[in-house]
């Protein structure tokens, strides 16, 4: 039995509102908690396989070229190697998220600084680590444009409304500039990785993937196989923040020697290849024009980015995405475009597009307050246009303005116009400053299938991934809640190809888009039950395993007998958004110490409030706000990709000189989650999360920079150096 | 002299190359500690040595002859884990869970150097006791990074073991 729902109109029924367990929302714990707290839970490289062999990538140091020779013959002779391969159908780079086919083929064609080009395989790990060190590769290099800044870019998109140029010459109160923020790496702790198992006919993955459907298709097509042909099994990701949506070279490069070698083969990239060889999100070089009349109403919106990708590639960094609906403006000029440059691919890092697009918008917001004279809150809460200011459409729901205010008394917002260097603790110059948060909505087709097992008991299965976000605990609820089991009740199997395709992890989709399939699996169930007492579903409550309905009352294992009952939700994306604006709305508020002498910046303290439709687990999706928060201040002071200048090489590929926020970084954060219902959104009332947490608070710690110490920076990050150079002598 | 990991011994690898970290995970079949970067900049492969935490990555497997090492599997199991392994799933002090059992294991340490009076750079005054402030642990746990950012679960639960044992 299936239950299909192409979701054309709002869901305002509410139901899981009127269920009766209790537990959707709730802040419970992860059912996997244990398992990764005990180091039980097992991740892509750890599964034990007979006789496995151990394969390490092979990268060129030129920016351009090809292959022309391989010295198989020196390594093969080398202790435990058992084979070379630089089979044409490895990949050189990433897939895309979504993209369903095969990325660039042939891996021996080069487009940057370390593109792996062939596959060492050694008995042990140490023989061939060493052996590929030792490879020789004769590559032709050739000379290819490196700086984003210095080629003819093209326009990917635009969007012109009335006349920006006349509105900033007649603004009583005008902002231009132009902000840079520099490449970003997804980091994930766990590096990619693949265990790849072939019977000669079948081909078995361990991987480390965010959207198994669309990877099975990605691998199916490089290999040249049928996906029924591929299963693909991650039901543990250590992370993925982008880096894993789509298939990944040790991915194809692993199947590939499996399959010649009759034997399972592991492939795992050091931390080194991680930064080289996936994606990273482009570097972007911003404009920003606001344009507003003497009660800071804008009049004029204008935001112009570029970013940079490879040739060939399809993503632009969507720098533009949140800035069509943030803020009101009747003349408006957005416009994107791609510098066709030899870096490794560009693609989608955690909030793609707002992650570095909505910060600069809300440093130029600070900037027009403190022109105005208006508290930056409230000139926020001015400029909230009453529908899409581009298009016309609704917001199908919007809590910004109670973000706003109720964050703002949460944080202890003092309202005022900002004048900085108001307070000083030694060497440190103290500011708070503030910003919006924005981030499309969007969600995805998914299936998953609900079992009810004799002994009222629950199974949930989709190979939808949980990759931090909360999925095991979140897609048990939604079935608890509808099942009238409590979540202990219930089983939730994850991560493989052989369970009904679920959307994936990937731009904020999964929760509602995989909890919408489980939703509407259970409705089905619900039915069922119903038919078996003769009634309608209307009249069916379900509580801790108890059926009740106007007539009487049953354990729900005695309705169920001896068989189990089972139902595949199906859930597709409709028209239910299309005449409406639909997105989750934030905001943030920061305080910072920058030490006067060396323009070290100190986050003190930070405050988050959200709306992003139905909670589905509290303390999950708290901890997707904290992680996006933590996220703001790397990418506020610390976190840049710096590429040489001359031969193109990423010069910090590690760790080590990438800098991610560690633990003294981050100070107390208050997260708040307001609640909302967007019957547009998905059938659960739902919106994503996973990326809303990152998507301009890296603005309100720019901003509070400044009414810190009176720098206005530029250039994120916002590294001492900067800071110090754009700070007010005194 | 065989290494004994979690009170059981085994025999030095034939492969001097071989670092601790891929010692533990392959030829004692211990994954629970996790290589995020094998270069001791990620504090992943965090483990105790005689008591004391280092990153296993840093140290060839070799030179531990006669060393006691201690795994998260030695902390605590799913059917008996360790009050920290239960304050992480209490606090939701990880998301995708890689980093996890290195913050437990340095986290164990910490307590336990705070205990015997180790200064950290947090520590301000290096005569007396460190204290354990939010200050002394944060600080103390910037050697194990967490992408998904739960370092204010992180510090939440490593509090909520320090003040039960107090």
């Amino acid at each position: 039995m299936s239950v299909h729902l192409k979701q054309d109109r709002p869901d305002t029924r509410n139901v899981l509102d009127k269920t009766r367990q209790g537990v959707i929302g709730a802040p419970l714990p992860r059912p996997e908690g244990l398992l990764k707290t005990t180091g039980t839970a097992t991740y892509a490289a750890e599964y034990a396989a007979e006789g496995c062999l151990e394969g390490v990538l092979v990268t060129v140091p030129v920016v351009r070229g090809a292959v022309t020779a391989i010295d198989e013959e020196q390594v093969r002779a080398m202790p435990g190697v058992v084979a070379v391969l630089s089979d044409k159908r490895m990949t050189g780079r990433p897939a895309q998220g979504m993209a369903g086919e095969a990325p660039f083929q042939p891996a021996q064609e080069v487009c940057y600084w370390g593109q792996p080009v062939a596959l060492v395989v050694a008995q042990s790990f140490e023989q061939a680590r060493d052996a590929a060190k030792r490879l020789v590769v004769e590559c032709r290099g050739e000379d290819a444009p490196l700086d984003p800044a210095a080629v003819d870019a093209e326009e990917s998109e635009s969007t012109r409304q009335g006349d920006l140029a006349h509105a900033m010459a007649e603004a009583a109160h005008s902002v231009d500039i132009t902000v840079t923020t520099e490449g970003h790496a997804s980091a994930a702790m766990e590096p990619h990785a693949a265990l790849a198992q072939w019977d000669g006919e079948r081909l078995t993955v361990h991987a480390s993937l965010q959207m198994l459907k669309f990877n099975r298709a990605e691998l199916a097509d490089s290999l040249g196989l049928e996906q029924d042909q591929v299963r693909l099994l991650s039901p543990y990701v250590g992370g993925g923040f982008g880096s894993k949506l789509g298939v990944s070279q040790e991915v194809v490069a692993a199947a590939l020697a499996a399959m010649q070698l009759g034997r399972p083969v592991r492939v795992v990239m050091s931390r080194q290849q991680v930064f080289q060889v996936v994606e990273r999100r482009s570097e972007t070089h911003q404009r920003v024009r606001l344009a507003a009349d003497a009660q800071g109403r804008l009049t004029g919106f204008g935001h112009e980015a570029r970013v940079s990708n490879l040739p060939g590639e399809s993503f632009a960094e969507p720098v533009l995405q949140s800035s069509h609906l943030l803020y009101a403006g009747d003349n408006r000029l957005l416009r994107l475009e791609v510098a066709r440059i030899h870096r490794m691919t560009a693609g989608s890092v955690r909030a793609p597009g707002e992650a570095v697009g909505v910060q600069t918008v809300e440093q130029a917001m600070d900037m027009l307050a403190a022109k105005a004279g208006i508290d930056p809150v409230e000139l926020r809460l001015r400029n909230l246009p009453d529908k899409h200011p581009e298009n016309g459409k609704a917001f199908s729901s919007r809590k910004l303005a109670e973000c706003l205010e109720r964050g703002a008394a949460a944080f202890g917002w003092e309202e005022r116009p900002r004048a900085p260097r108001h307070t000083r603790e030694g060497e440190w110059w103290i500011g708070t400053g503030m910003a919006s948060a924005a981030r499309v909505h969007s969600v995805v087709e998914a299936k998953a299938r609900v079992t009810l097992r004799p002994g009222g008991t629950a199974l949930v299965e989709t190979d939808m991934t949980d990759i931090g976000t909360g999925t095991y605990a979140i897609l048990g609820q939604v079935a608890g809640e509808m099942l009238g089991l409590a979540p202990a009740d219930i089983e939730v199997r994850l991560g493989d190809t052989e369970l009904p395709p679920g959307s994936g992890s990937g731009g904020s989709v999964g929760a509602a888009s995989c909890g919408s399939a489980v939703f509407l699996a259970c409705e089905g169930l619900r039915r069922k039950l119903a038919e078996r007492l003769g009634i309608n579903s209307d009249d069916l409550t379900l509580k801790d395993g108890f059926v009740r309905w106007s007539g009487g009352e049953k354990a729900l294992p005695e309705l169920l007998g001896n068989a189990p009952l089972d139902c595949v939700g199906h859930f597709e994306p409709g028209d239910s958004t299309q005449d409406l604006a639909v997105s989750s709305f934030g905001a943030f508020f920061a305080e910072v110490a920058v030490n006067r002498w060396t323009g070290e910046t100190r986050v003190r303290r930070m405050t988050g409030a959200f709306g992003f439709g139905r909670v589905l687990n509290a303390r999950t999706a708290r901890s997707q706000c904290l992680g996006g928060m933590t996220w703001c201040i790397g990418n506020a002071l610390t976190e840049s990709l710096l590429f040489d200048p001359v031969d193109g090489h990423l010069a910090n590929c590690d760790l080590a000189e990438y800098h991610v926020p560690v633990n003294r970084d981050v100070p107390d954060c208050e997260v708040l989650l307001l609640e909302e219902r967007d019957a547009a959104a998905s059938p659960i009332q739902a919106k994503g999360v996973g990326e809303l947490g990152l998507c301009g608070g890296a603005g309100a710690i720019a901003n509070a920079i400044h009414d810190a110490c009176g720098a206005r920076v530029f250039a994120y990050p916002m590294t001492p150096d900067r800071v110090l150079a754009a700070m007010p002598e005194g | 002299m065989p290494i004994a990991i979690n009170g059981e011994d085994y025999p030095l690898p034939a492969d001097p190359r071989t670092s601790l970290l891929d010692f533990i995970r392959r030829e004692a079949g211990l994954t629970g500690t996790k290589k995020g970067c094998d270069h001791g900049q990620c504090g992943a492969c965090t483990v105790l040595v005689g008591g004391v935490r280092i990153n296993s990555c840093l140290s060839l497997a070799v030179t531990n002859d006669g060393e006691e090492v201690t795994t998260i599997e030695g902390l605590g199991t799913l059917a008996a884990p360790a009050a920290m392994q239960m304050a992480f799933v209490a606090q939701d002090a990880f998301q995708c869970g890689y980093c996890t059992p290195g913050q437990i294991c340095s986290a164990t340490a910490l307590l336990e150097e705070v205990a015997a009076g180790w200064p950290s750079d947090a520590t301000a005054d290096l005569g007396a006791a460190p204290e354990l402030t939010d200050e002394e642990i944060r600080e103390r746990m910037s050697g194990n990074l967490c992408r998904c950012g739960a370092y204010a679960n992180i510090l939440a639960a490593i509090r909520e073991v320090a003040e039960e044992a107090a």
